[in-house]
């Protein structure tokens, strides 16, 4: 077990410095001069072009500013934004709590409708269960969430009023972040009705950033545990007597997680994909919305700091799912 | 198709198996939903290649008396505008049918790109030594830790918001996964009788390659393929929903959604049929991928 974890370690180092090498590059390498690209249409005279090109550091040798950016990386230090002039690293641990809010509730919500639900298909296989639950996996599946988020907002906020569509909680509540997450803040905050806020500003985005890992799930669990469930033991365990509920609920499910838990891992990079569409829906102070908004206003460093920093998040993620993997199967440890 | 059936067997004289596209379309017709998906499918083909001729507008121009017409079963509404008109007094249904013809435009580019990319790499990979090998999956698994999304988007921010850069994007951020499908097929096939037999006999590497090997890597590729059609047209128009995409006034069924956003409350229509035009392309793309994947995964072949 602990070669296997070394050797997984050690994999994450040169991908970390290839990511580094990438989200360098991007601002580098491919067309277009940031400094043209910042000043936009009012252009920008020759003395200031030269100024801002050493303010940069753009007049040095790319590996010499590779070299600087990467040791930055190493303590902590992305830069500075070009427009809140607050570095990198502070605004992305400050609006990180509201992505990781959002993207834990909706996984939460995703495994455990969904798990239960490729349960119920593969137990009615090709009964009337099955056949709807798995139609509408595949609509979810098929969703382009930007809309599913505006026709629900439609429907519920439109329509019936129901509940509020942007912020993490209304204005009325002010309170010291205590640990920024919402939900837990507004509880120790003691006020009356700000978690019920709270709660209600979350349901519609933690579902719509839901759907899709749920369609993904229930599909994922249903044709796992139909594997499971033509095995030999589950015949053995179905002809020693025991109940139905037992043999499906206990026996299969539990190996039919494995493949099931690679799936839910794998979904962190589509939740933080699908984090960007709705929290720019939803005005949810976020990453997602973070980085849409640099990424408009061509605040070149931030756009690298925060595309490193997911990057590196969803590695760290699967490097744990990788390595809870060789806990649960220890097939895959030998390899 | 037919190279599929042809190319595995070198010698004229050997049999042939007696029609593998017959053989594919009786798995493939036991799945109703995958021809359902088939024949929607064909019809959305069908009305891209003839939207010209089916729209009863022009998708651009705009008729000022007539701005957020309801469609026509609602009070205000008319059968010449039969989905309504947009805030510009554009008629939705011309501009739902001039926009298949962009979605297809960019399911079959970003699939042909990432594709070809994709299974040149994965085939170099598979026969390559080791380091090569080590890094080519290692530069696939960087790509792969930063969230599809995000990547493309500041491809685009970078290349410049268009629907060209935009496929470009989508399709670099696809092509990782045509290259380790590939890669782990031609890792199986090596070590089988029929290739170690092609190199006695003295098959050059590129005959290996193109020739021995990869028609027989195809049947998960295909199934990909499918799959990244539908995803493709989705980020395409999640981009173009985020503005970085298609730019107004192209009929493009994400920028259409990003141009109605703020009417969402006043007139539901412009919202919606946009939308549902995207989600029955990609589900009826979806339904033929799990047709596909059934019909040629021998695994999951009911014997």
């Amino acid at each position: 077990m602990l070669r296997y974890i070394l050797s997984r370690l050690l994999t994450f180092i040169p991908t970390f410095i290839g990511v580094c090498i990438i989200s360098f590059a991007f601002i580098r390498v491919l067309p277009g001069d940031p400094i043209i690209v910042m000043a936009g249409e009012r252009g920008v005279s020759d003395e200031r072009y030269q100024e801002l090109v050493e303010q940069f550091g753009f007049d040095r040798p790319v590996v010499v500013q590779f070299w600087d950016f990467f040791t930055g990386v190493l303590q902590g230090d992305l830069g500075t934004s070009y427009v809140t002039k607050r570095p990198v690293w502070d605004e992305f641990f400050s609006l990180f709590p509201a992505t990781l809010e959002l993207s834990l509730v909706a996984i939460i919500l995703a495994i455990a409708l969904g798990i239960p639900a490729g349960v119920i298909a593969a137990v009615n296989r090709g009964k009337f269960f099955d056949r709807a639950l798995m139609s509408t996996a595949l609509v979810g599946y098929s969703m382009p969430i930007f809309w599913w988020a505006l026709l629900l907002i439609i429907v519920f906020s439109g329509n019936l009023g129901w509940p509020p569509v942007s912020d993490l909680i209304d204005l009325l509540y002010y309170f010291e972040a205590e640990t920024g997450f919402m939900l837990i803040d507004s509880l120790l905050s003691g006020q009356e009705g700000a978690c019920k806020s709270a709660v209600r500003h979350l349901i519609l985005p933690s579902f719509v950033l839901a759907t899709v890992p749920l369609a993904v799930i229930a599909r994922q669990t249903r044709s796992a545990m139909l594997e499971v469930l033509g095995e030999d033991y589950i015949r053995t365990a179905r002809a020693k007597g025991l109940a139905p509920a037992r043999v499906n609920g206990v026996h299969a499910l539990r190996n039919a997680m494995i493949p099931v838990i690679t799936v839910i891992g794998l979904s962190v990079g589509t939740l933080l994909a699908g984090a960007i569409l709705t929290e720019t829906i939803f005005s949810w102070p976020g990453i997602g919305k973070w980085m849409v908004d640099s990424i408009f206003r061509r605040d070149y460093p931030v756009v690298q700091g925060g595309l490193l920093m997911v990057a590196l998040f969803v590695m760290v993620v699967n490097l744990i799912v990788d390595l809870l993997y060789g806990l649960i199967n220890p097939k895959i440890r030998k390899r | 198709m037919a190279d599929v059936s042809s190319s595995g067997n070198t010698t004229p004289n050997t049999p042939i198996r007696p029609g593998r596209i017959k053989e594919f379309w009786r798995y493939f017709r036991e799945n109703r939903g995958a021809v359902i998906g088939f024949y929607v499918f064909v019809a959305f083909l069908l009305v891209a290649i003839f939207a010209p001729l089916i729209a009863p507008f022009d998708p651009t121009s705009q008729n000022r008396g007539a701005t957020l017409v309801p469609p026509f079963w609602q009070d205000g509404g008319s059968l010449t505008y039969v989905l309504g008109t947009d805030p510009l007094g554009r008629d939705i249904l011309s501009r739902l049918i001039h926009g298949a013809r962009y979605s297809f435009l960019v399911g079959s580019v970003v699939v042909v790109i990432a594709a070809t990319g994709g299974i040149m790499t994965g085939l170099i990979a598979g026969f390559a030594p080791r380091w090569l090998d080590t890094i080519i999956m290692r530069i696939m698994d960087i790509i792969l830790s930063i969230p599809s999304l995000l990547l493309a988007l500041v491809l685009v921010a970078i290349l410049g918001p268009s629907l060209l850069n935009a496929m470009i994007a989508i399709a670099i951020v696809l092509q990782p996964h045509y290259v380790r499908l590939t890669r782990a097929a031609v890792m199986t096939e090596l070590s089988k009788d029929y290739v170690v037999s092609a190199k006695v006999v003295g098959a050059k590497l590129p005959r290996l390659m193109f020739i021995t090997v990869l028609p027989n890597c195809l049947a998960p590729i295909i199934v990909q393929a499918a799959l990244s059609f539908s995803n493709a047209i989705l980020d395409v128009a999640a981009l173009g929903f985020l503005g970085m995409g298609a730019q107004p006034p192209t009929p493009e069924w994400g920028t259409m959604l990003a141009e109605s956003r703020e009417f969402i409350l006043r007139a539901w229509w412009v919202v919606t049929f946009p939308g549902l035009a995207i989600l029955i392309t990609v589900l009826s793309i979806n339904l033929m991928g799990d047709g596909l994947r059934d019909a040629l995964d021998p695994k999951l072949k009911r014997s």
